[in-house]
């Protein structure tokens, strides 16, 4: 049954909202780390398509965002850019930086890391876009089934950078097992749902996270095993961001991305 | 006294075909296919549209050029422009005229048809040849991919397929 947000009740709104903090979080910072690499990407046609991807990603939190402004959570940008660390819900993945050095200096950014962080990202956001087309909360289905058609060609993307670096010499292969390491060991809290489980599921919000994660696990078995890679496992998170939980990486993101905003929070821009 | 104005939604319709897309001025938003919904109310004109997609930049400035398109009609007094997500936009919405507007562009309309893994075909937009390769599915906007004319050497751009399949 769907409902709106006049007939709500608080325990319900609240709910809906922590749900739409974690998925815009989430884009929002990977969609930072992603412009990031503008101009670094490995060669011109790479940087027009990731940069792309980084654009439409943008777009998706600005679209939760958009959804909590409804909801009288605040504006679009103050919720962007003006939220400190301790009240973001992204999980730690999206929130690492790219590699060694700054982009301003002398980046060494890691492309290996930045093929497996966004295809594992994808994949796990398309089966939660999968699964919020169903939600009962009808205008987060509508944006859900708008951005799944975006995502096809991310979640292509990211795929093919994936099982053509695994399938080349034997450098590429190991930088990417190396990367598949790092990924996988802040991988815990992408399919947490921190203390909210409970009521995502009373109020029918989207799946249970233990579903999501063996639909993940088996799309992705069925990609390594070609590829003859042992099918990475979701571990316990050490940290959870859904729990406002962050590494300094995330401080120091938001205080960058922020900076034009500080300087007068009152400008639209 | 209060003294309505009649608002023809024709008239309303012949202003929206001359908003065209900010980058490619052979089209306009009605042949994108972005137009879901006119309502009019006296003199007061509310106009639904639908994104292409959801970062595309150019949203706001096409809001704008609809607005002060609209206030130009003889009657009206007050423009809303409101953008919706559903039913969400899909490139079949493209009109016939639309699809000639981007040719003539130099931009290959989106196919009808892609198979499951994603993969489609168009042909070139200045020869016609069907001897094209897909350099990148992603493109200098959102909506648009680069492609090559390996008959006519000439590189090209093609509107990518956005549909409910996906």
């Amino acid at each position: 049954m769907s409902t709106n947000a006049v007939e709500m009740t608080p325990a319900h709104k609240e709910a809906l909202a922590e749900l739409l903090f974690q998925l815009a979080d989430d884009d929002f910072l990977l969609s930072y780390r992603g412009s990031e690499w503008l101009g670094l990407a490995p060669h011109i046609e790479e940087d027009v398509a990731s940069s792309s991807i980084s654009q439409d990603t943008m777009g998706h939190a600005k679209m939760y965002y958009g959804l909590l402004e409804e909801l009288g959570y605040g504006k679009i940008d103050d919720l962007a850019h003006g939220r400190s660390a301790k009240e973001r819900k992204n999980s730690i993945l999206v929130e690492r930086e790219n590699g060694a050095g700054y982009y301003m200096e002398t980046p060494r950014y890691d492309w290996a890391y930045a093929v497996v962080r966004n295809y594992f990202y994808t994949l796990a956001k398309k089966v939660k876009v999968d699964s919020l087309k169903k939600t009962t909360y009808q205008p987060l289905a509508e944006v859900a089934t708008k951005v799944s058609m975006e995502l096809f060609y991310h979640h292509i993307h990211w795929r093919t950078w994936f099982t053509q670096l695994l399938s080349s010499s034997d450098e590429a292969k190991e930088r990417m097992n190396k990367a598949i390491e790092g990924v996988m060991a802040d991988f815990g809290d992408v399919f947490s749902y921190g203390n909210a489980s409970q009521s995502f599921k009373e109020f029918a919000l989207i799946e249970d996270a233990t579903v999501l994660k063996q639909r993940w696990e088996a799309a992705l078995e069925e990609v390594v095993k070609a590829l003859h890679i042992e099918s990475p496992i979701i571990q316990q998170p050490d940290r959870n961001g859904r729990l406002g939980e962050h590494t300094e990486e995330l401080d120091r993101a938001l205080s960058t991305l922020s900076e034009v905003y500080r300087l007068n929070p009152a400008v639209p821009w | 006294m209060y003294q309505s104005t009649l608002v023809a939604e024709k008239d309303i319709m012949e202003a929206l075909e001359l908003v065209q897309d900010p980058e490619i001025s052979t089209v306009s938003v009605v042949d994108l296919g972005m137009i879901e919904g006119v309502k009019i109310h006296d003199s007061y004109v509310s106009i639904t549209m639908l994104p292409t997609f959801l970062g595309c930049p150019a949203l706001e400035i096409i809001k704008k050029n609809v607005v002060e398109q609209i206030q130009s009609v003889a009657g009206v007094e007050a423009v809303e422009v409101l953008f919706k997500t559903a039913p969400p936009w899909t490139s079949d919405r493209i009109t016939e005229k639309g699809q000639k507007g981007l040719k003539a562009f130099g931009i290959a309309p989106p196919p009808k048809h892609f198979t499951e893994d994603g993969s489609w075909h168009v042909d070139c937009p200045y020869c016609g040849s069907t001897y094209v390769t897909l350099d990148n599915i992603f493109g200098p906007t959102a909506c648009r991919s680069i492609l090559y004319c390996k008959s006519c050497k000439n590189p090209f751009e093609a509107m990518k397929p956005i549909s409910n399949l996906m």
